[in-house]
């Protein structure tokens, strides 16, 4: 076939193309231009025979040239007709939703189940309602006022990096964070009630946190952690050990008790780390609590005279205690989930165990 | 910090009971990670000498080994191959049990007796080597000699403590030996290291030194060493700094190492006749200024770092020429390193500004022991002691070591903190009545000191206790060390109770409800996670600016999720590929929406909370997606209609004509609409279901599937504002029966369904009880591009029976309304 004679296909083809009015009509065009005895290829066979190399060269990147014009053609084609389609099964399907029937409506005769997690959420709040604490929720997304600084932990202070924290562009570089405790709702409460006057406070706060971390059997990047803060006249540490203990029995069970044991957060002082009764061992030592027959559960303290002066209260009229731990760690406890990880799978099978 | 008990040993008494230690420890806030018991089992093990070896026919892994251990000759059966005769190795003999608890007994292999078991340094649980037999070259080793004796191995307790941040006096092994003997009432051993042989010229003559700025280096002391000799250091340098987890390096090295790990105290030793011009030169770096550190990497220094106030302070050590020669507090530099031609060092033992450490060792991602120490903060009192402790050490393998006298600035003894602390404040902070005499019997033997005065302690700090801060804040780091000498677990507990009850929010309430509605339709509940990848609002086309976390450890969590959608749907895809059925999921939760794009919240930030930051919005969110067999867009309507009911909403309405909002994005084009409250017209959320293009991107396992969704913004449906809610006023009841007949219109497919029973509502007025579309017919009969809608009205009233005269009020009414809309009765 000559030159011209491949453009003059090349030509038809194209047209051929644009008549097309469904995409199976397409298929049958790009069948044909790939057959073996398809012009373009029997122009290319025919190249073959051209002993110019030059002349070879030029007319290859020709018949190429004509080739790829036909499958450009096809795809430009296609994506047209795809949209057609599409737009045409869409109004098709359309379906008014104001026209579903009463009666509408077909859903599985088995319940669903709670994510464990929420589960072990609502009991906690449960048992922090009857000891009296109103359940406050707050923001994900912090700054580093009320994640750090408002809570001792001025830019620099070391204890920074125990927090390994997930910073976002927004505002000024390392400003707008996502939160990685709940602690900064202790400022947030705080502040409000000295605006409202309406201290004393007994709160407990549940909520998702973040930390920078790969996830592992006891670790998620993003965590959930409930907090408890009462601020009031008179309180004492003994008053902290006390709520402690009377939580940890009445949510764990109770031959599962509590103790305390020093520890260090810029926001509480004294502070404390506390550890509950191993709920694998019963207390007789294990490996899980590396024969202690302790487990840590989280850290508490009375708040720090730096926290009430950075939201203006008087540490000489007002004391109180703080605590936090993780919630998705007493699920695991509670449950013996050997994997933190398949608490984000949500594959129905380890749901519906719950 | 690796602690040795036997080291612990050296300051006071302590008794071998690991355990009652290891809770005394934890008790006192110094947390016991881990127990480390070494050189235990190692009783029976024995030195053996090899006599003979021989092959074992059939075998080509062991041989026979004749050896002799002090009672005649003795056949082993061994696997090793690195030794030969004559050399010395240790023998685990028949009846004893190896570290681990493995016991060894006679056995017969391939026809040979063995009579015990020839050890590599592994088996013995000491060290890693296990390439072959631990060959023994020390010249007490003769055979039947006990191996502990050949390597001076003593048992030995290692703890392993996690100390914390407000404990910088117990980052040393003397430390942690005060705070223990203090709570077990030993007497503690602080002995004066004893002098070395002095040198006539003071340091002070022999060297320039300036510390330039004060705030960064508030004490610096120098002491020059000569008659140094380069070698190892004794035994029991090397055994302790590596039962504490550090290498020996060479005596000099050594005896710093060891000073830092007994004192805390870190120093630097240089080698003098390295140091250009004979001074030193402490400083803030310049800009751009360069060292190469120790470890031979280019650190270039004074460059502000990214985190928040940081100004790229780094403190550096020049020499007299003012060029740099270490980094104070990390590592020193290459130029002046020890090597084995120092035969005079220059000793620096500093206070550094603990905060302008930690950010250099921070943005320089260099961590060191001594960094570890100086950004907790260091005794500023204890650089003599130091200084004079390394020199004791040195001297132990430098005969001729002779130290000038050591020059510190300033050289007045650091100013100790005075805290005022009311006796009264640290009962009502305890809830724990302690006398005088109690109080002093906690704090003195750590350092502290006590006077009273009228109700209030003058409590003297040690200078060791750095975390102590000055004024008001500081009673409570005092009152803290009381309590934790006396110890938590002995303060008694109180039940605190208060008046207030406790409650949850309406909108916690409203949560609670709407999860259970949904899991009485068969919906679990979900946990995907709020980060997403940097394709995700691409991949939904939300044409909106994302949230971007600066440091993600993944791109695949590098962005806040703007839809609960994507996570739901990807877990589902999972579910469906693992042959589940009933496949209902729901997550309640935050999306994110970009400040730029939002309504936005404010949020005080920055140094001091001085400025304000726009927030993103936090909306909480209910997405539920129905893929069960049979699901599709109706029965996410019929979802929404049980979770509106049980809300008490009224006058929800589902509007298909508004499609260009992001909250439909991702959905069906023909088959989804936005929930509005009819009176207030606020968009509550969305329902329909999923777009197939976007659903089968998202998971192949979708593909085909009519997949329902129905998703609540629940801030709103909370906010009577937005959403109206049922009156909690009782009506009453007719008494009277419901009359019930059936209408059905033709209406043109153009106008919605909802438009007419809205119409016929209005029209039927007050008499109307109930108004429900019972079927819809589309086919011969009625003409193409209209359908046929039943609907069935209840009417009633209060007072009567309603009589015909009524219905046909009504129906005429109905009649009329429902022209109006282009609809006929048919």
């Amino acid at each position: 076939m000559s030159e011209i004679d491949l453009q003059d296909h090349v030509d038809l083809v194209i047209a051929e193309v644009a008549r097309a009015e469904h995409s199976r009509d397409l298929d049958a065009i790009e069948s044909a231009h790939k057959a073996k005895n398809s012009p373009v290829l029997a122009a290319r066979r025919a190249l073959g025979a051209v002993t110019d190399e030059e002349q070879r060269r030029e007319l290859g990147r020709r018949i190429q040239g004509c080739s790829d014009a036909i499958t450009a053609a096809i795809a430009a084609r296609r994506e047209e007709l795809s949209a057609i389609e599409r737009e045409a099964s869409l109004a098709s399907d359309a379906l008014d939703l104001t026209e579903v029937l009463s009666s509408a409506g077909s859903f599985p005769s088995r319940r669903g189940h709670a994510h464990v997690v929420s589960k072990t959420r609502a009991s906690l709040e449960d048992v922090f309602v009857a000891m009296g604490f109103t359940i406050k929720e707050g923001p994900e997304v912090e700054t580093d006022w009320y994640n750090f600084e408002a809570l001792n932990l001025p830019p620099g202070h070391p204890a920074r990096d125990m927090y390994d924290t997930m910073y976002l562009d927004l505002g000024e570089a390392e400003t707008v964070l996502m939160r990685t405790h709940t602690s900064p709702m202790q400022i947030h409460l705080l502040e409000e009630a000295v605006a409202d006057q309406s201290l004393p406070l007994h709160v407990a706060i549940p909520g998702r946190c973040y930390r920078l971390d790969t996830p592992d059997a006891r670790h998620l990047p993003v965590f959930h952690q409930v907090e408890g803060l009462v601020v009031d006249k008179g309180i004492t540490f003994g008053d902290l050990a006390g709520v402690i203990e009377t939580f940890t029995a009445a949510y764990f069970g109770p031959d599962i008790h509590s103790r305390l044991r020093p520890a260090y957060f810029p926001f509480t002082e004294p502070s404390a780390e506390f550890e509950i009764t191993c709920t694998i061992c019963r207390g007789e030592g294990c490996r899980t609590c590396s024969k202690t027959g302790w487990i840590e559960l989280g850290g508490c303290g009375m708040i720090d005279p730096a926290v009430f002066d950075a939201v203006g209260i008087d540490a000489t009229e007002w004391s109180g205690f703080a605590f936090g731990f993780g919630i998705d760690r007493c699920a695991q406890m509670r449950h013996s989930i050997a994997d933190m990880r398949a608490l984000i799978e949500n594959d129905l099978r380890f749901s519906r165990q719950f | 910090m690796l602690t040795p008990l036997s080291w612990l040993k050296d300051f006071a008494d302590f008794p071998d009971d690991a355990d009652l230690l290891r809770a005394t420890l934890d008790d006192l806030g110094l947390v016991v990670e881990g127990v480390d018991v070494v050189g235990d089992g190692l009783r029976d093990v024995v030195v053996a000498r090899i006599d003979e070896i021989h092959p074992i026919e059939g075998a080509d892994r062991v041989r026979r080994v004749v050896i002799e251990a002090g009672d005649g000759p003795l056949d082993i059966v061994c696997g090793a191959t690195n030794f030969a005769v004559g050399d010395f190795v240790p023998l685990a003999p028949v009846g004893s049990t190896l570290p681990g608890g493995f016991d060894i007994a006679r056995r017969k292999m391939l026809g040979v007796t063995s009579n015990g078991m020839l050890c590599s340094g592994r088996e013995l649980g000491l060290g890693d080597d296990h390439e072959g037999l631990m060959i023994l070259s020390d010249p007490k080793a003769e055979p039947g000699v006990g191996i502990v004796d050949v390597l001076g191995i003593e048992r030995d307790v290692i703890f392993d403590l996690a100390i914390e941040g407000n404990r910088p006096d117990a980052w040393c092994v003397r430390g942690v030996a005060r705070d223990l003997a203090a709570r077990l009432g030993l007497q503690f051993r602080d002995e004066a290291p004893s002098t070395v042989a002095s040198s006539p010229i003071p340091t002070q003559q022999l060297l320039s030194a300036e510390v330039r700025d004060t705030t960064l280096c508030p004490r610096l002391g120098l002491s020059v060493l000569s008659g140094v000799r380069v070698t190892s250091s004794p035994r029991f340098i090397i055994d302790r700094l590596e039962k504490a987890g550090m290498r020996a390096i060479n005596n000099v090295v050594d005896a710093s190492n060891y000073v830092m790990l007994e004192l805390g105290q870190p120093t630097h030793p240089y080698d003098l006749e390295r140091i250009e011009g004979s001074g030193l030169i402490v400083r803030a770096a310049s800009r751009g200024e360069t060292l190469v550190t120790l470890d031979e990497h280019e650190r270039e220094l004074g460059v502000a770092g990214k985190s928040l106030g940081d100004q790229g302070i780094d403190i550096v050590i020049c020499d007299a020429t003012d060029t740099v020669i270490g980094l104070a507090g990390l590592m020193g530099g290459v130029s002046s390193e020890i090597s084995e031609a120092t035969t005079s060092v220059l000793l620096e033992a500093a206070s550094f500004d603990p905060i302008t450490v930690m950010r250099t060792s921070r943005r320089l991602a260099l961590r060191s022991e001594a960094s570890a120490r100086f950004s907790k903060g260091t005794d500023p009192a204890i650089l003599e002691i130091a200084m004079a402790r390394f020199a004791e050490l040195l001297a132990l393998s430098c005969p001729d070591l002779s130290m000038a006298e050591p020059w510190v600035q300033p050289n007045d003894t650091p100013a100790r903190t005075v805290i005022e602390v009311p006796a009264e404040r640290i009962a009502s902070l305890l809830g724990l009545n302690l006398d005088q005499v109690e109080i002093a019997s906690l704090l003195e033997p750590r350092g502290f000191s006590l006077s009273e005065s009228d109700g209030v302690y003058s409590v003297t700090v040690p200078t060791n206790r750095g975390d102590v801060r000055g004024g008001a804040r500081g009673i409570a780091d005092v009152i803290e060390e009381i309590a934790r000498s006396y110890s938590y677990s002995k303060i008694p507990r109180h039940q605190l109770a208060w008046p207030e009850p406790g409650a949850v929010s309406a909108r916690q309430r409203m949560r609670a409800t709407l999860r259970d509605v949904v899991l009485g339709l068969g919906g679990s509940e979900a946990w995907t996670s709020s980060l997403v990848d940097s394709g995700e609002l691409a991949l939904l086309g939300i044409d909106e600016p994302e949230i971007v976390v600066t440091n993600p450890l993944t791109e695949g969590e590098s962005r806040l999720r703007r839809s609960l959608l994507p996570g739901l749907l990807r877990s589902v895809g999972m579910n469906l590929e693992r042959q589940q059925d009933d496949v209902i999921l729901f997550e309640i939760g935050a999306v994110f929406v970009h400040p730029a794009v939002s309504s936005g919240r404010w949020a005080r930030a920055g140094s001091q909370g001085g400025s304000e930051v726009a927030m993103p919005d936090e909306v909480d969110t209910i997405t539920v997606v129905f893929a069960h067999d049979g699901a599709d867009a109706t029965t996410a309507v019929a979802a929404l209609r049980m979770l509106s009911d049980s809300l008490g909403l009224e006058g929800v309405e589902i509007d298909q004509k508004t499609r260009r909002t992001a909250e439909l994005v991702g959905l069906h084009p023909t088959r989804s609409g936005l929930v509005r409250d009819r009176r207030t017209g606020v968009a509550l959320g969305v329902v329909g279901e999923i777009d197939p293009q976007t659903a089968s991107r998202i998971t192949p396992a979708l593909s085909g599937r009519r997949v329902g969704i129905l998703s609540l913004d629940i801030g709103r449906l909370g906010d009577t504002a937005k959403a109206t809610r049922r009156s909690e006023l009782a009506q009453v009841v007719s008494r009277f029966p419901s009359s019930i007949f059936d209408m059905a219109f033709v209406l043109a497919d153009d106008v919605v369904a909802g438009d007419l029973a809205k119409a016929l509502t209005a029209a039927a007025g007050e008499l109307i009880e109930s108004l429900s579309l019972f079927d819809v017919y589309r086919g011969p009969g009625v003409e193409a591009g209209s359908r046929s809608l039943a609907f069935r009205l209840k009417l009633s009233a209060e007072d009567r029976t309603l009589d015909d005269t009524d219905i046909t009020a009504v129906r005429d009414a109905c009649i009329a309304a429902a022209r109006e809309l282009g609809a006929t009765l048919r």
